[in-house]
């Protein structure tokens, strides 16, 4: 594999952000391997450890445009995609772009809103681009969004159906900090301060780079069984309510080769697979026990361990 | 075995509790009341206990309970050996062993019995719905086994491959079904058991004996006529003959059957049938008047009693030929003829007085005896009744001059009495008349509700005739079945009445796939197999052969399968063989590779577990993945990276 500078950069953003994040690097390198699998990521936990933080860094460090958008629950969709608006000087509408026309659009505590404004963003994500009053408009290249929500059992929350759920490529949970990490967070500088002087690491056009490079990662044929094995076998066992879709297949493989990308080999071995799974399959499948709603946690374990290898 | 200490989880506890219930509560009805409550209590209590995850009692209590429940069935059936006590003492143990559930061995040990008792269901019914009984049990306990195995699926897809299971052993069931040697008979009739619970004509009748079989609709026998069936109204199925009267009860007085050839020469029409006769207990062979030849087996008595050499207790088929025209007895000796006109002593003097003036009469003209006794009968004006008024002493006259009332017994004694008094040698003969045809497979089904009794008298230069009295009064009888003409206020066997007509279409449908069970299956006896097997062409098969055959069929199916499966190990990529061969060897180690595991990963386990060895492991599995997920290399043969690992693996001895 030759050595693009872009791969030196990303191990630059990888680094820059353990240095704001601390102690959270296998979430920080799974929602760079969804990025540059072209997917949109989904943060869920608590408030208070870090998501949104995580979200702005990321943004940062690749050097892209980003919109934070708080969702609430008496948002309309017109707060995200824009709204015309008539000027009186030309005598004629006027597009006013909403928030969602940038590159990465941070939303935040997404469950907040209305499934009407949430359905508006969803469609955008998939299709990349915005309808509003009969005009098509393109989003920017590249285009993310970083979601975070909180868990689904707290007041105030529309939580999202499974079908939008599916949009996101990556749910990643980022939990309390080990003790290590949290006596240096504390006697460290503050965050804030720290994300306004961060610099870019990378340039969109070195992001876009990696993303054909992520692509073009060979995946042997026992590979592309294993993928296809684990699928099958959450279709045929009975502990979920339903299996993944090729949608959801398709993420697994995009996600492991970004994996595979990131840890600097040009062809995914199943352990990317079994790294990237958790984070794709934990929100997708629903255990037909689980009566919380909350995701029984041995999804993925239980999963991996039944599927042999090809 | 006794090694395998995990415990039984509290789902396995359920799967468990489900395959002892299904085996054991066919059972319970068979079991004394006593042992099937508490039987069914134990498994409740431990139901119980698992869903408020109680501790199991201890092991004194347990070991006090089975002294216990050993000393009940020996006290209850008076041993512990046989049939039912067997049955009784295994159903208390699967109780008590559920509430021993510690280890796998013990669920094991469940799952064992719960597959006997299914099979011991067998040995006290073999109908359809015993069948299918034992295979929802079989189904269940197999799903029971699964869940031993790994309790995490859901039922439903255990059961769903228990139910697979089952299905890929059909063909080996078929296979032990059509050629494993099979016994004459059933194995374990044992006489008692057996005959109990059948009620059938007996070898005496009284009044009131034939009204209680009125009330049950058990199958007696079932006919398949050739050709169109014959009218109802000729459809008398002879059975007992009883000669001897003692004022109350008629008897049979001759058991031994003594003449395999009929003692008369048929003739006029012939009507040819066979029929499968339901195990009674009873010798008699049930038959139209008169055969020209006798089953295989039984023989005539003196008075024409058709009877079976051993009392009836399997199924048994016969085909015969009736002649009906033809007359018997016409030179019966003088002491079968001096018996027909016996009568007790005193009793029933208003008969009496009317029968001696049929005698002044007509003198020796039967004939006209006979006919004037039906005219007496016709003018009394007695009425058919499944309900009759009791009567004490002088059943014959109380019935003929007071109640008027009476089932088909009393017509029957009523007019042999009646006869005997006036000089004609009369008796009883017992049977069934008619009998119902069932629409769906044309067979005639005959009840214990058809059971009847008419007379036969002995007229001079013509022998024996049949005269039913029960005809004079109600001919509908006779001339329709039995359940039609029943008065409206008569209780009435529930499936016999018309107005159920629905019930009655199941009735038929289920009875006659009753009888394909019964001749297909359970009437696959030694001599029909031989016929079959004679068919795909054994000559002489006798057991030896059968099961040479059985093992020759079974072994070329095993010797299949592991061709099947040699052959798909045959296609494994040759660098998985060779994983397969290096993990083997660290698993003599104590390094397990799970099949699951990626093999870089597994190298870094392996390697900490044995450092000696650690460069050579990560080396190998690293060539190993490169092989198997990296991209082929372009320019260089296909193989050299695969002689190589092959080399490395050859020399690796950890």
């Amino acid at each position: 594999m030759q050595q693009l500078p872009a791969l030196t950069a990303l191990g630059d953003v990888v680094r820059s952000a353990n240095r704001v994040i601390l102690g959270k690097d296998k979430a920080i390198k799974l929602a760079l391997a969804c990025l540059l699998a072209r997917g949109h990521l989904l943060i869920e936990d608590l408030p208070g450890v870090g998501k949104t933080t995580l979200a702005h860094v990321l943004a940062r460090l690749l050097g892209l445009d980003f919109q934070r958008v708080q969702f609430t629950s008496d948002m309309l969709p017109a707060d995200i995609v824009g709204v015309s608006v008539f000027d009186r000087d030309s005598g004629s509408f006027r597009f006013h772009a909403g928030p969602i026309f940038t590159q990465v659009v941070v939303a935040d505590e997404i469950n907040r809103a209305t499934p009407k404004t949430q359905s508006a963003l969803l469609e955008a994500m998939e299709e990349r681009q915005v309808t509003v009053e009969g005009a098509t408009r393109p989003l920017p290249e590249p285009f993310f969004v970083i979601a975070t929500q909180n868990p689904a059992h707290q007041i105030g929350t529309f939580p999202l159906p499974e079908s939008q759920l599916d949009r996101f490529l990556i749910r990643i949970e980022l939990g309390y900090p080990d003790p290590a990490a949290e006596r240096e967070l504390l006697a460290g500088e503050d965050r804030r301060s720290m994300l306004a002087t961060l610099p870019a690491c990378m340039t969109p056009a070195q992001l876009i780079e990696l993303q054909q490079a992520t692509r073009k990662i060979h995946a042997a044929p026992a590979l592309i069984d294993y993928v296809q094995a684990i699928a099958a076998y959450t279709r045929a066992a009975p502990d979920w309510h339903a299996g993944l879709s090729p949608r959801a297949a398709l993420g697994l493989l995009a996600a492991a080769r970004a994996w595979a990308l990131l840890a600097g080999r040009d062809h995914v071995l199943p352990e990317d697979v079994q790294i990237v799974l958790p984070g794709i399959v934990e929100h997708r499948l629903r255990p037909v026990d689980d009566r919380t709603r909350l995701g029984a946690g041995d999804t993925p374990s239980k999963l991996i361990e039944a599927v042999p290898l090809p | 075995m006794a090694r395998d200490k995990r415990p039984v989880s509290q789902r396995q506890t359920w799967w468990l509790l489900a395959a002892a219930l299904s085996a054991f509560l066919p059972l319970a009805s068979l079991l004394s009341p006593w042992l099937a409550v508490s039987a069914t209590a134990v498994m409740l209590l431990r139901g119980w206990m698992t869903w408020r995850q109680w501790r199991l009692p201890p092991k004194f209590i347990l070991v006090l309970l089975t002294i216990a429940a050993t000393a009940g069935v020996v006290v209850e059936y008076r041993t512990m050996f046989g049939r039912l006590p067997g049955v009784a003492l295994l159903s208390a143990f699967l109780a008590l062993k559920l509430l021993e559930l510690r280890g796998a061995r013990d669920a094991m040990a469940v799952v064992l019995l719960c597959y006997f008792l299914v099979l011991t269901q067998f040995m006290f019914t073999q109908s359809i719905a015993t069948a299918l009984m034992a295979c929802a049990t079989v189904l269940i306990t197999t799903a029971t086994l699964a869940a031993a195995a790994d309790d995490r699926p859901a039922p439903a897809f255990l059961l769903r491959r228990a139910g697979v299971l089952l299905v890929q052993g059909l063909p080996f069931m078929l296979l032990l079904f059509v050629l494993f040697p099979r016994v004459q008979g059933p194995l374990w009739g044992l006489p008692q058991d057996r005959t109990s619970a059948v009620s059938g004509l007996s070898d005496n009748m009284s009044p009131g004996s034939i009204a209680q079989l009125s009330q049950s609709d058990t199958i007696a026998f079932r006919v398949q006529f050739e050709g169109k069936p014959p009218p109802q109204h000729t459809l008398y199925w002879r059975g007992p003959v009883m000669p001897s009267f003692d004022g109350r009860s008629w008897r049979v007085t001759r058991f031994s059957a003594v003449r395999t050839v009929p003692p008369f020469k048929v003739s006029g029409a012939k009507q040819d049938y066979e029929v499968t006769l339901e195990p009674l207990g009873k010798s008699w062979v049930f038959a139209l008047d008169f055969p020209d030849k006798l089953p295989p087996e039984s023989a005539y008595s003196e008075d024409l009693q058709l009877l079976s050499r051993q009392p009836i207790r399997a199924r048994m088929r016969y085909s015969m030929s009736a002649f009906p025209e033809t007359s018997v007895g016409a030179g019966d000796t003088p002491s079968l003829i001096a018996e027909a006109l016996e009568l007790p002593r005193g009793g029933n003097p208003r008969t009496r007085e009317v029968a001696a003036k049929w005698r002044e009469k007509y003198g020796d003209n039967t004939e006209a005896i006979v006919a004037e006794a039906e005219n007496f009968f016709l003018r009394q004006l007695l009425s058919y009744t499944l309900n009759p008024p009791l009567l004490s002493e002088d059943v014959i006259d109380g019935f003929l001059f007071d109640t008027k009332r009476g089932f088909c017994e009393h017509f029957a004694s009523a007019f042999a009495f009646a006869l005997r008094a006036a000089g004609v040698p009369t008796r009883i003969v017992a049977g069934y008349q008619g009998g119902e045809i069932n629409p769906v497979d044309g067979l005639l089904v005959v009840r214990q509700y058809d059971a009847h009794a008419w007379t036969e008298v002995w007229l001079k230069g013509r022998g024996w005739v049949r005269f039913d009295p029960t005809a004079i009064s109600a001919p509908q009888r006779i001339a329709d079945n039995f359940a039609a003409t029943a008065p409206e206020n008569d209780s009435l066997p529930f499936l016999a009445r018309a107005d159920m007509a629905w019930l009655r279409d199941i009735r038929n449908q289920m009875e006659a796939a009753t009888n394909v069970w019964n001749q297909w299956v359970l009437g696959y006896t030694p001599q029909r197999q031989r016929e079959f097997l004679q068919g795909l062409g054994f000559k002489t098969p006798d057991w030896q052969e059968m099961t040479a055959a059985l093992a020759a069929l079974c072994g070329l199916v095993l010797l299949l399968l592991t061709g099947w499966i040699l052959y798909s190990r045959k296609k494994l990529d040759p660098a998985i063989r060779q994983w397969h061969k290096f993990t083997a060897r660290l698993a003599k180690r104590g390094v397990q590779w799970h099949t699951w595991e990626d093999p870089l990963v597994f190298a870094e386990r392996a390697a900490s577990a044995l450092p000696a060895h650690a460069e050579n492991i990560r080396g190998i599995a690293h060539d190993y993945a490169n092989l198997r997920y990296a991209a082929p290399p372009k320019n260089s043969t296909a193989d050299t990276p695969l002689t190589k690992l092959r080399a490395r693996i050859a020399a690796f001895r950890p």
